[in-house]
């Protein structure tokens, strides 16, 4: 019933500035103003002034409410200065995994050399309920960057979607307020599995022969202490029991030699879990520094190392 | 908006602004109540300043219900004038006991406005006008501050926005003022004690207390002449009429004796003026003897006083016309005749046997009339403001033992003696005389011009006014009391005529609170229609004013939102324009910006592109880039620009 009855979210149908080009400018077919709740508070104690004016004919009465009233009247004035021709342009979103908290930045500029000051940004509709907003200050003429962060939930984009941008600044009796949507997005990667899960062994069935008869071939080069997924054949079994941990022999061709994650062979329940996985061995090898390639149904990246080269993998996956 | 806990700078400001808004109550708190409120004031500072967390509400509501006893038993209530705003400003001290968030930041700020304007209850001097504003602008400064969600405000800055709000509001103010349709108060019933502490004239008359009344120097009311003033001798304003007497107290006729109207025949030229009378609590309109065109809205009495309908509680102006030359009742009612003969059984048995003898011996009235006059004239008889004081036969007392009496002594006895000796006569009590200002041009008279006369009836002239204090102490008419008894002077220091600089001085403070009176606490609807109608030279209704007042605000607001969003866009205007003309020259010798190049790589590019001209190019160029990214902006800096491009060839 109460749903039944829940009005329709009017301000759906509120103007939002787009960023066509590069900014968007909230100009003034862009800004709504309202009184506040306590701008109508501060309406009914002039009302009530007002009243005791007239009944004991205060002159001074009259003077001071007249007085506060053109205050009012000249603060709603300010507040809508404060955030008109303001342009927001969209800032860094950097990619975060799914679950972790994404970081939207709004770069707000004033251009009319004028101090904005206490400009707030946050999501509209609110899109969590633990999202704050953030107030700034802008300097006359400068920019400043809020930051909205909203928790991640699934991978691939997360788009920032509408914002309002809002002050009720200088006395609080009005809000001020402008939607904008800037086209920020964040990319969210998938949640890497939780456990370390070891390499998958074969790593490249058309280079006929798996990680094994490659490792044969190099040169032992040393140990490092064992990381869940190690295979078992590599861990140095007799310097482990001289020394205290278990070692993992590592072999300059095994460093160089590139593991191979395939779609296709990754073992999991669903898509999802596989990804996950995939995400998983990535952000290992790249612990390890080691060469690997990515082979999804739809695209093959060829064995590399290095940030961009996860960053491509992942965001691949990301979007899968 | 995010809230944010309000920190100790609000706190000093709120603190301030409840300080100036308190400063506007203490002449009239009761002294408990003035304490506490500065006790909560300083207990709440103390405790912002050293951190310490506010009192539980296990201290405060024990408090609250004191400080709402205490009110009870000092008013014996809660709902007079005096009670309710005492109650007001204690819980407002005692909220700020309390006050931790913004929201009761912005309550207490409310409240504050609010009590700023219950003090305009007991006084609308300039001074206090002048607290007003200041508190006003503190408490909005406090507002900014709370309202900020980071905090941490330069106090000029908070200071500054909240003068600029302020300031421009004031045309709004000034439209508003003006043009509001004023409804004639009171909405609803003022409270009982609003008229508490107001002297004036009373409808009785006892010895002593018009000399009572004499020692105050406060002012009565204020009178404009439409021309000449009349002089001093003919300065009577009546006041109340008294009619009975019970041995020692004079009062005034019965409501219920309704006489028929005294006929009035007005001889010689019309007096015209407007008195604007301060708050006497009393009805009685003063109007100069005699009054021929009434006040709007007054009551006539029979024996030719003037009541307003209502108490006066406020202070009021009205306009009326005199003839000092008159006949009053020539033919009187027989009724108002005998009461007019009328004395109590007993007492006074020798002044009875004096008047008696006068009367036995054959005399016409008015020669009975100049033989009391001529004895008060040609025995010991003083004028003094400090009479002794009287006993159980006040007539006969005076008359033949201390001989020492203030006008209403001689009013009263001289009555008496007339009624003892068959002359109908009245007492009439007023004012008498007057302080012409030089400066506005207007009488002043104060509670100390307070008199007291006769009149008698007489055949074929009606009721004459005899001054029986005139034939005591003539200057008193002539040139007021200060001269009449100089060593008994109850005027004001400053009023007075020893030091003539001082006097100036003080007729000068007299003729700006007069204007005061009249352009601003005395603006109301008449005065408003009065001034709006001679202005635009028509007959206006409240809805042409309603009308007028919407549109010039929506002209104010105009004009200020033109100013203040057009002000620096002019300014960044002129500068795009400078830089264009720099742009046009540089086109002009090949070298085109890029729509993408910022004005430093552009002015790099430029001066690479003309080694010999890359001095000045890359002084336009970075002082361009100053004004225009950095705000470095002023006069200086843009006229050097100006030159620069002007003169760049």
């Amino acid at each position: 019933m109460a749903r039944a009855l829940k009005l329709p979210n009017w301000s759906r149908w509120l103007r939002t500035t787009r960023a066509a080009h590069a900014d968007a400018l909230l100009d003034r077919r862009h800004i709504y103003i309202l009184p506040t709740r306590a701008g109508w508070f501060f309406g009914f104690v002039l009302l009530l002034m007002l009243a005791g004016s007239i009944n004991y004919t205060l002159s001074l009465g009259f003077v001071l409410v007249f007085l506060l009233t053109g205050m009012a009247i000249v603060c709603m004035l300010h507040t809508w200065r404060n955030l008109a021709h303001l342009q927001a342009r969209a800032g860094r979103a950097d990619p975060v995994y799914a679950g972790e908290t994404a970081r939207f930045d709004i770069v707000l500029t004033d251009a009319d050399g004028r101090t904005r000051h206490a400009v707030c940004a946050r999501f509209d509709p609110a899109q969590d309920d633990t999202a704050n907003p953030t107030c700034i200050d802008i300097p006359a003429g400068g920019s400043a960057t809020a930051t909205l962060s909203i928790r991640s939930r699934r991978r691939g984009w997360l788009q920032a979607g509408r914002i309002r941008l809002y002050t009720e600044f200088p006395l609080g009796l009005f809000h001020v307020w402008g939607y904008v949507e800037l086209n920020n997005r964040c990319l969210v990667y998938p949640r890497p599995a939780d456990s370390h899960i070891p390499f998958p062994s074969a790593t490249d069935r058309r280079n006929q022969g798996g990680a094994d008869t490659v490792a044969g071939d190099d040169d032992f080069f040393g140990h490092r202490s064992y990381q869940p997924g190690d295979s078992p054949r590599r861990i140095d079994w007799k310097a482990s029991a001289r020394k205290q941990g278990i070692l993992t022999k590592q072999f300059q061709g095994a460093a160089q030699s590139a593991l191979w994650f395939d779609w296709a062979a990754t073992p999991g329940n669903d898509d999802e879990q596989r990804i996950s996985r995939l995400t998983r061995w990535i952000l290992d090898a790249a612990a390890l520094d080691r060469n690997y390639g990515l082979r999804l149904p739809n695209h093959e990246f060829a064995p590399d190392s290095g940030p961009s080269h996860m960053q491509q993998c992942l965001q691949a996956l990301a979007l899968l | 908006m995010k809230t944010r806990i309000p920190g100790i700078n609000d706190v000093r400001w709120l603190l301030a602004g409840l300080c100036l808004v308190m400063i506007l109550h203490l002449h009239h708190f009761a002294a408990w109540v003035a304490l506490s409120v500065l006790a909560l004031l300083v207990w709440r500072y103390l405790l912002a300043h050293f951190r310490r967390p506010l009192p539980r509400i296990y201290i405060l509501m024990p408090l609250t219900v004191l400080a709402g006893i205490g009110i009870m038993l000092n008013y014996h209530g809660l709902f007079g004038r005096d009670a309710s705003v005492e109650l007001l400003a204690l819980m407002l001290g005692l909220k700020l006991m309390e006050a931790r968030t913004r929201r009761d930041f912005l309550l207490l700020i409310f409240g504050g406005y609010f009590l700023t304007i219950a003090a305009f209850l007991f006084s609308q001097s300039m001074a206090s006008s002048a607290v007003m504003l200041v508190a006003t602008f503190t408490l909005t400064a406090t507002m900014v501050g709370v309202s900020h969600p980071v905090g941490g405000l330069d106090w000029r800055f908070q200071a500054k926005t909240a003068a600029s709000l302020l300031l421009q509001g004031i045309p709004i103010m000034f439209a508003l003022f003006l043009l509001f349709p004023r409804v004639p108060g009171p909405l609803w019933s003022i409270p009982q004690d609003t008229g508490k502490g107001m002297s004036g004239l009373s409808d009785t008359m006892e010895p002593g207390e018009i000399s009572e009344l004499t020692l105050s120097g406060e002012i009565a009311f204020r009178v404009q002449f439409d021309g000449d003033p009349p002089p001093p001798s003919q300065r009577y304003w009546r006041g109340p009429v008294l009619w009975q007497f019970d041995g020692r107290k004079w009062t005034m006729a019965d409501a219920d004796a309704k006489w028929r109207e005294e006929s009035l025949q007005a001889r010689g030229d019309p007096v015209r003026y407007t008195i604007t009378m301060e708050p006497s609590n009393r009805n009685f309109m003063l109007l100069l003897d005699m009054p021929t065109q009434l006040p709007a809205d007054s009551i006539l009495r029979s024996d030719r006083q003037v009541l307003s309908k209502d108490p006066i509680l406020r202070r009021i102006r009205y306009q009326a016309t005199s003839h000092p030359d008159y006949t009053l009742g020539r033919d009187a009612a027989p009724d108002a005749l005998q009461a007019a003969l009328h004395l109590p059984d007993t007492g006074n048995s020798r002044s009875l046997a004096l008047a008696r003898s006068w009367a036995e011996s054959g005399r016409t009235p008015e020669a009975i009339v100049q033989t009391a006059l001529d004895m008060f004239r040609e025995n010991e008889f003083y004028y003094t403001l400090r009479p002794p004081r009287l006993g159980q036969q006040p007539i006969d007392e005076f008359l033949f033992d201390t001989r020492r009496g203030f006008c209403e002594h001689y009013a009263g006895a001289f009555v008496y003696l007339m009624r003892a000796a068959g002359i109908p006569a009245r007492v009439v009590t007023g004012y008498q005389g007057g302080e012409l200002n030089p400066v506005g041009n207007y009488l002043i008279v104060r509670q100390s011009d307070a008199h007291a006369w006769a009149e008698v009836w007489l055949q074929e002239r009606g009721w004459v006014r005899i001054d029986p204090t005139a034939a005591v102490a003539p200057s008193r008419i002539e040139y007021g009391i200060e001269i009449a008894i100089p060593n008994e002077n109850p005027l004001p220091l400053l009023a007075r005529n020893s030091n003539p600089r001082m006097k100036s001085l003080y007729l000068n403070l007299d003729a700006i609170d007069h204007a005061w009176n009249q352009w601003v606490l005395d603006y109301n609807q008449e005065r408003q229609m009065e001034l709006l109608s001679s202005l635009t030279g028509s007959r206006l209704s409240w809805q042409d004013l309603a009308v007028a007042m919407m549109v010039s605000v929506v002209l104010i607001v105009l004009l200020l939102a033109y100013f203040a969003l057009r002000g620096q866009r002019l300014g960044r205007d002129e500068l795009q324009r400078l830089y264009g003309l720099f742009l046009k020259k540089l086109r002009h010798k090949g070298i085109i910006r890029m729509p993408q190049e910022g004005p430093l790589a552009f002015g790099r590019r430029a001066a690479n592109a003309l080694p010999q001209h890359a001095e000045r190019i890359g002084r336009i160029s970075d002082l361009y880039a100053q004004m225009r990214y950095r705000d470095h902006k002023t006069a200086e800096s843009t006229e050097l620009l100006k030159w620069l491009i002007r003169t760049f060839k």
